[in-house]
Formats: C-alpha cells, structure tokens, sequence
C-alpha cells in the first residue's frame, strides 16, 4: 500500500494515516470474501443471473436502493446542491418516491409473475422480438456508459482526496468488482450492494451532524445560504412559478411531469440496473415491498448527499466554481464539495470510513451496471440472436466471461468520458435518449391491452430518435433550447426535463396510432402480461402493517408532509 | 448460508473499532494541529462506539451457529 500511496500526485486534499489505510483495505478484503465464499452458490442460470430468486423484502430493497447511490448520487448530487440548492432534492422525492410506489404496486407484479429475466424479457414477452433487441442494445449502450461515468468518479474523487493516480483509481476498482462478480453473481452484487448501503450511511452521516452542528442548526444554516447564495437555494417548489425565480432555470412543470412524471417513472421502473434486484426477491410480497421500503430510506438520503452541499455552501470558505473553470484555475468544482467537506470534519479512523463510503458508492453503481449488462446481453442478445442452442452451464458461463468484458468496456468508456466538461449533463443526456421513451413503451404494454407488436416497436424507436434529434438540435444550436423547453430563460436541466416529456409524448403517439392501425393481439396471449387480462396474485391474508398497500400509503404521507415542511 | 447480515456485522465492528481506538489515542496524545475543525468533539470516539456497539449487536444476532 505504501508503494500505492507513493503515486500520489501533489495537490491531495488529505493524507490518510495507517488506520485509514487499514479500514480501505479492509473494505477491499471483506468484499473479495463475500464474492469468494458466494462462488459456490452461482452455477445455475438462476442463481448467476436472478440470485435464484430468494432475496427477502429487506435484502431485494436494500440493493435496490444501493444499486443507484453510486458516484453520481454521492458526489454529483452533492455538487449540485452546492450549485441549486435545496432543488436538487426534487431528484430524491418527487423524483423517486411516487415512480418507486408505482413500481411496487402496479407494475412489479406483472414483472413477477411473467417470470421474466428483464425489462428486455418483458418487451418480448409483450411486443415481441424487434422491441427486446432493440431495447436490449440502447441498454447494454447505455449501461457500459454509465459504468464508465461510475469509474471516472470515483478515480476524480481519489485524485482530490488522497492524490491517487487516475488510472491506478479506475483499474483497481473496475478488477475488484470484476472479481466479485464474475465469482458469485448477482448474488454477490446484491450482498455486497446491502454492505455497501450500510457503508455509506456509516461513513457519510457524520458530515451533516457535524456540518449542522458547526452552522448552528437548519435554521441559522439557511440565513449563511441566503447571505452567500440567494434565499431561493432553501426553498423546494416556492421558486419554480417561473425560469428565472430558481438557481435551476427550470419551471414546476418540467420538475412535476419531466421529472416526477416521466424520467424518474422511466428510471425507477424500467431501467434493468435498479429493477433486476427486485426480479430477485422470493415471493410477490416481498417483490412489492422491496421499492417501498427502498422508497422509505430514500426519502432520507438527502441527508447524506444535500445536505452537505448546503452546507458547504454556507462554511466553506471558498467559493466552487464549474469544473470547467476548475480546470483552467487550478480551483475547486462543485463536483468536489463532498469530499472538501470530508476532509474539513474526518480525523484519523472517520477519514478511512468516510473514503470507504465513497469507493463503496461507486463500486456499487459499477457493480449494478456489470451485473444488469451481463444479464441482458447473455439473455437478450446473445441467446436470441447468437446462439440460442447453448446450454445453462454456457450460458452461465458467458455471464462471467461478459463480466469481464463489460468491465473492460467500462474502462474504455471512462477514458472517453475524462472529454465531456459535465458528468451530470452527460448522463441526464443518456436517460432523456433511452428511458423515457422506454417507460412509454412499457406502460403501455402492460395498462394498454390493445397496444400491437408494430406500436410497441415503433413508438419505442421514434420516441428515441426524437429524443436523440432534439439533444443533437440544442447541440448543435444553443438557443433552440427556448423551443424544446418553451421558454427563453430556460437552463441545461429544464432541457433534459422537456426533452424527456416531448419523447415520451412522442412514443405514446406512435404506439397509438401504428397499434390503432394494425391486427390486435388475441387476448389469450396477453395473459399475465396485461392489466385487466392478468389476475394479480394477492400477497396473501397478512395482517395490515405488512401489507405493501398500507407501507406505501405511510410513505406517501412522509413524502407530502416533507415537500410542505421545505416548500 | 451466512446472513449478509451477520456481513455487515462484522464491517460495522471492526471499523468502529478501529475509530474508536483511533479516537482514543488521539484524546490521550493530542495532535498539535488536527487538521479538522470541531476536533474538541471528538467525534471519531462517540462514532466508532456507536458502530461498534451496532456491529456487536448484528454480529450476535446472525451469528451463523445462531441462526442454524
């Protein structure tokens, strides 16, 4: 580790003291363990790939959580906290809660029980051959991207903090998640994604306590953030009536039916990444229960990733800039504001834990990207389209193979991503192209009986070249924005907001039309698939606090009271 | 199989342990300069307690011969 440690470039935030040293490599140690004492429990397809389908409620929503608190949670969120303000938390409540409870409850047991492997599974299912494949690429596409966004994070990260070298950071992560993976699955994805939850709470929980502490408390904390930013960085909706009354350029309706309504119903119900976790929960209760209580912790994850970019806001004493400021003036991005705040609080011991969390965040969104890609491209692609004679033993082993080489893609994909000046622009980009007009298609299929093959194919394809042809406008053409947005005063995210409602409202359509203007499909092969077709087992005669029902509605009340308490 | 749980046990422990144990050094021999604010807190002390005591409690709970 020494030797490691002497890569260190000079402009490191932190020295880490032999204790920090040793909670790191612990870390390192616990989770190779994991993954090798799993090895023997993933040599069946349905082990390897679905975790043999016997995760609990807790386990299955836990990781499911885990599965997305990767680097662009942690470090980006916290970024654009200190850039918006409070806004930014529209992504982790309105932005999550209503899609994660419209999952559990409307769409997950059509999931469950079509058997299905993944949302690819499920369009072929459903609208046939052309829609899985075609889903299938844009999603290996984009999951290998996003892995790739995951990498270059975190090595960002480690850079500032410790001085690691860049590529040291990326080869060293990507192998350890290549190496758990490959050993014992989603299964080890999915255990190692739990400790990893727990991790980043234990390591990143501090910062807010000491971080409110030091401010003096939320009420004395929104009076620095008003004297140093603007009074509007505190309030959630009471800025957005117009553009130009919020830090974010962005109005309620893009936030209420861009956001809440299509990009995060399209993440959180469709994206193979957060989803495959629940597909391997063990029973239909618990495949409802999982994304609430994944619902319930995440309406408390601003805690550990807004929080202390508020609070950096009001203590740091200097002032972030963008990264491409950052770049040419040797200063510090607002990318950075988690890892400042790190350093400002976390002696001997703390700092190990609070540098665990972070890595722990990150090899968990890299861990859910591995494992989702090498799901769908040996179920959806390889096995239809390649070869489809092979045997389980094959299969499984194209999986870990497919591991190995997703990670390579990985590292590929974070060297091209060290190009683009915005990671978060980036990736809002890549969700607008694929998921939006994916969860039209879905939720089409699945509440619509009358939606054909040919308008799930082409709804899905036209809603994803319109999404591609308005990015590449905006692009190309900066001041088409007030067209795509509607407005003049309209910023970066309001695009990636409208864009994302426009394609959806474009796949809609299409489906619509071409599924009205060909052959309905007979109702008895849309058993089990479609609402009002499908009888919808019943979790089983539970008393009322476990019915996912009664979790949900408690949730809903705690999402709505907190809105009104931060309005 | 070994709960995940008993897992997290056992991370929870060793790295509240190892705060805690760092936090007391630090509250018998001082550092002339921290390096962190709010250092008189001496939170690596009242932190690494609390994850060891969660640690110990999980590690307990889903002890593998427990749970057989």
């Amino acid at each position: 580790m020494t030797q490691l440690l002497a890569i260190a470039v000079p402009t490191r935030l932190v020295h880490l003291s032999p204790i920090d040293v040793v909670i790191v490599v612990f870390y390192f140690v616990l989770v190779l363990s994991i993954g090798w004492y799993l090895k023997g429990r993933a040599n069946t397809g349905e082990d390897f790939f679905m975790a043999g389908r016997e995760m609990t409620a807790w386990v299955a929503g836990l990781s499911f959580l885990s599965a997305n608190l990767g680097a662009l949670e942690l470090m980006g969120w916290a970024g654009s906290a200190y850039q918006y303000g409070i806004l930014a938390t529209h992504w982790y409540w309105i932005g999550a809660i209503p899609a994660m409870l419209f999952l559990a409850l409307v769409m997950m047991p059509f999931y469950y029980i079509s058997k299905t492997h993944s949302v690819p599974g499920y369009l072929k299912l459903r609208f046939g051959e052309p829609s899985r494949a075609l889903s299938a690429v844009s999603f290996a596409f984009m999951t290998v991207l996003m892995s790739g966004v995951n990498m270059f994070a975190m090595a960002k990260v480690m850079q500032i903090v410790l001085g690691w070298d860049i590529n040291f950071s990326i080869w060293v992560s990507s192998l350890t998640v290549a190496i758990y993976v490959t050993l014992g699955g989603l299964r080890s994805a999915i255990f190692n994604e739990v400790l990893q939850f727990f991790l980043i709470w234990a390591g990143a929980l501090l910062i807010p306590i000491l971080g409110l502490y030091e401010a003096g408390g939320w009420a004395n904390l929104k009076v620095l953030i008003a004297q140093r930013a603007s009074e509007q960085y505190v309030h959630l909706w009471s800025g957005l009536g117009s553009f130009s009354n919020n830090p974010m350029g962005i109005n309620w309706v893009g936030i209420v039916f861009g956001l809440g309504a299509i990009i995060s119903m399209g993440y959180w119900t469709t994206d193979f990444l957060v989803v495959q976790r629940i597909l391997a929960a063990k029973d239909i209760r618990s495949a409802e229960m999982a994304p609430i209580i994944g619902a319930g912790f995440k309406m408390f994850v601003p805690i550990i990733v807004i929080l202390p970019g508020l609070l950096g806001l009001a203590v740091l004493p200097e002032k972030l800039v963008p990264e491409s400021v950052a770049t040419l003036t040797g200063g510090h991005s607002y990318n950075d504001v988690l890892p400042l705040m790190l350093a400002r609080y976390c002696g001997p011991g703390l700092l190990g834990l609070g540098v665990t969390a972070l890595i722990a965040g990150f090899m968990s969104g890299m861990a859910g990207n591995v494992s989702a890609f090498t799901t769908v491209w040996t179920y959806d692609i390889y096995r239809p389209l390649i070869n489809s004679k092979g045997t389980d033993h094959h299969y499984v082993n194209m999986g870990r193979w497919t591991t190995i080489v997703g990670v390579l893609i990985s590292v590929g994909t974070a060297y091209l991503v060290m190009q683009f000046a915005s990671i978060m622009d980036y990736v809002q980009a890549l969700f607008s192209f694929f998921i939006a007009p994916l969860f039209g298609t879905v939720v089409l299929g699945m509440l619509w009986k009358r939606a054909t093959s040919a308008g799930g194919f082409w709804g899905l394809l036209c809603g994803t070249l319109s999404s591609i042809t308005m990015w590449t406008w905006v692009k190309i053409d900066p001041t088409a924005l007030r067209y795509v947005a509607l407005s003049p005063n309209a910023k970066g995210l309001a695009q990636d907001m409208f864009q994302a409602l426009w394609s959806f409202l474009v796949c809609v359509l299409v489906t619509v039309v071409v599924s009205l203007a060909t052959k309905p499909v007979p109702d008895g092969e849309l058993s089990g698939l479609v609402y009002g077709l499908t009888e919808v087992p019943s979790v089983g005669d539970v008393p009322l606090y476990e019915k996912p029902l009664f979790w949900a509605a408690l949730v809903t009340v705690v999402f709505v009271i907190l809105n009104i308490i931060f309005w | 199989m070994v709960s995940i749980w008993f897992f997290i046990g056992i991370s929870l422990a060793v790295n509240g342990a190892l705060i805690l144990a760092a936090g007391i050094y630090q509250v018998v021999y001082p550092p002339e300069n921290p390096g962190v604010v709010l250092f008189n807190l001496h939170a690596n002390v009242w932190w690494g307690a609390i994850l060891l005591v969660i640690g110990a409690a999980y590690c307990l709970k889903f002890a593998p011969r427990r749970q057989q």
